[in-house]
């Protein structure tokens, strides 16, 4: 009747929670020491002119990342301009238009193997298709060349949210539609978008912070810029490319820079993330 | 009405291994058929859900459809306004024919059809707006230009939820009961001006006093509406349908599952008190099986 802890089957189970427990905290570890590390380093330096002013010419003190945070939230909202439609569209076919057809099936799995992809191929795919060519207005590296790569890297994701947050939505609803003589573009923009509005929000939103942080695939296209920027048709700085090559600058203005850029980065990314928790939780209608 | 030529053409020339459904010769009363099936057969893929039906639907009266689990009730009411076409591999074979014209002809448009035969369904299905808009959005997309509240106040009044509902006109449908939802998706149905309203066990997920309400609906909609509603409930039935269509299942040789049949469609007083068939009789006074 009383709880023996001599028992085999006890201490075996108290065994296997403590050697869960303990795999558990070396999970979240390094995601502690990051933030930590980051914080330590990164945000001692924050400052008003960080986000006024430009880096400092090699050699020189002070300065700041302003067109670095500019440019990263430009080739953001490029890609986000380019992913978003075309995602939502695409999960909208999958997922009301074509359920199961080979058509769908075949999408439903080259997204799937695209959503693997490494980043940097897509920064590769880019460069051959986009900045080699010299399609935009015989320029190479751009601003767009960045966005684009980045929607690539964006897309999988929405299109993916997009198909399972409209399949949640229960089919007595779009009945319900239907059944009131809606037409099946009605139902779909009045009655079943709204309903799958926070899957396909927060999916969105995760998307965009993956997309903000990435490096590789803009190394290849947006390239850097020391200067502010200057439209999208030219290259332009950003955040993570700006810690690529400041991190291993022999110049330590540089490297403290680097380090305000991934707080600000990781501040910001983690604000993504917050949002979109919030999205989640939001009143539902 | 017996005489259609039409009717009594297909009934003759049907040939099936079931016991032949009466049918044709059921409505006696004196009103005019608002729908009649000829001949229906609905599948799923290559299985037969409900085989030969006929049946004529009188104008600005409550039809209940009745039988066992499975015998395609359901199926049967969502032929009615082509709410089939959206279950993948359904198929019907026959006619369906309303005002003149049968609805399964290329040329009709489903959504025009679903405009003139709204539907309720059996589990609440509020749209995840405010109630106003819940009655608003179908008047709208139909076109609707009159005053919407009084649409709105008039639409929620009929389907007996006004009082309840009058004082959270912009909550959300869902913040109403089950019951109060239910009503509110027939008042949704109401504010489009459908000529035929279908509804499928619209009641089983409520209490007596909700469903007593929705019944006590019924009968102020009838003045101006077609009512076919599908129940499991006998007394409903009796309460407020004028004629009951019975269904059942039988399985048949070289068939992959039970197909289901019209069996016998009548005033309900006969259907309840002096049936034609032995199996309508049987379930009627709970000896089936
Ligand atoms: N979407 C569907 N796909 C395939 N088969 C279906 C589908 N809906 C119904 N059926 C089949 O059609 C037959 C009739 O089903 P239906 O839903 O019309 O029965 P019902 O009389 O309404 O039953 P219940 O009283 O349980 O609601 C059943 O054998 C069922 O398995
Ligand atoms: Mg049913």
């Amino acid at each position: 009747m009383f709880f023996d802890p001599s028992l085999s089957r006890n201490r075996i189970n108290k065994l296997c929670t403590t050697v869960a427990g303990v795999f558990a905290t070396i999970a979240v570890l390094p995601l502690l020491l990051v933030l930590l590390y980051v914080l330590w380093n990164g945000g001692r330096l924050i400052s008003f002119q960080l986000f006024t002013q430009l880096p400092p010419a090699p050699g020189m003190e002070g300065g700041g990342i302003g067109n670095a945070i500019l440019g990263t939230l430009i080739v953001t909202a490029i890609a986000t301009l380019i992913a978003l439609p075309v995602g939502v569209g695409g999960g909208i076919y999958l997922s009301e238009y074509s359920r199961s057809g080979w058509f769908a099936q075949a999408v439903r799995f080259s997204n799937d193997v695209l959503a693997g992809v490494p980043s940097i191929i897509s920064g590769v795919f880019v460069y051959g298709l986009i900045v080699a060519t010299r399609v935009f207005f015989n320029q190479s590296y751009s601003a767009m060349a960045g966005g684009i790569a980045l929607a690539v890297l964006m897309l999988p994701t929405v299109i993916k949210t997009t198909d399972e947050g409209l399949k949640l939505v229960p089919q007595e609803l779009r009945w319900g539609a239907y059944g009131v003589g809606a037409s099946r573009f009605v139902t779909i923009t009045r009655v079943i978008l709204p309903a799958a509005f926070t899957p396909i929000a927060t999916g969105a939103v995760l998307a965009i912070a993956r997309a903000a942080g990435e490096t590789a695939p803009l190394i290849f296209t947006a390239l850097f810029s020391p200067f502010w920027p200057e439209g999208i048709f030219n290259p332009i700085a950003t955040m993570s490319v700006l810690i690529f090559n400041f991190a291993i600058m022999p110049y330590e203005a540089q490297n403290a820079l680097a380090w305000t850029a991934s707080f600000v980065l990781v501040v910001m990314i983690l604000a993504a993330n917050l949002l979109a928790r919030w999205i989640a939780r939001a009143a539902r209608p | 009405m017996a005489t259609d030529p039409k009717t009594s053409l297909s009934a003759a020339s049907l040939q099936s291994p079931m016991p032949s459904p009466v049918s044709a010769s059921a409505p006696t009363v004196t009103d005019s058929v608002c729908m009649s099936l000829e001949n229906v057969t609905i599948s799923y893929g290559s299985f037969e859900a409900v085989r030969n039906v006929h049946l004529e639907l009188p104008r600005s009266r409550v039809t209940a459809f009745i039988g066992p689990s499975g015998c395609g009730k359901s199926t049967v009411l969502r032929a009615l306004n082509r709410m089939n076409d959206l279950i993948p591999g359904c198929s019907l074979k026959g006619r369906v024919v309303f005002d003149g014209h049968d609805i399964y002809n290329p040329k009709v448009d489903p959504v025009e059809v679903r405009r003139r035969i709204g539907m309720v369904f059996q589990k609440p299905n509020p749209f995840p707006k405010t109630i106003y808009e819940n009655i608003a959005f179908g008047a709208r997309i139909n076109g609707y230009k009159g005053d919407m509240d009084e649409l709105v106040e008039r639409s929620l009044r009929k389907a007996a939820v006004w009082d309840e509902c009058k004082d959270k006109l912009q909550q959300s449908g869902f913040s109403l009961s089950g019951g109060q939802q239910q009503r509110l998706c027939i008042a949704r149905a109401i504010a489009t001006e459908p000529e035929v309203i279908l509804m499928d066990e619209p009641c089983s997920a409520l209490d007596p006093i909700s469903t007593l309400k929705i019944e006590e609906t019924m009968h102020e909609l009838k003045r101006n509406y077609t009512i076919i509603i599908v129940t499991h409930n006998m007394q409903q039935a009796v309460r407020v349908a004028d004629m009951t269509a019975f269904y059942n299942a039988e399985a048949v040789e070289g068939g992959s599952g039970k197909v289901g049949y019209l069996v016998e469609f009548a005033e309900t007083e006969v259907i309840f008190n002096s049936p034609g068939q032995q199996a309508t009789l049987d379930y009627v006074s709970g000896r089936f099986g």
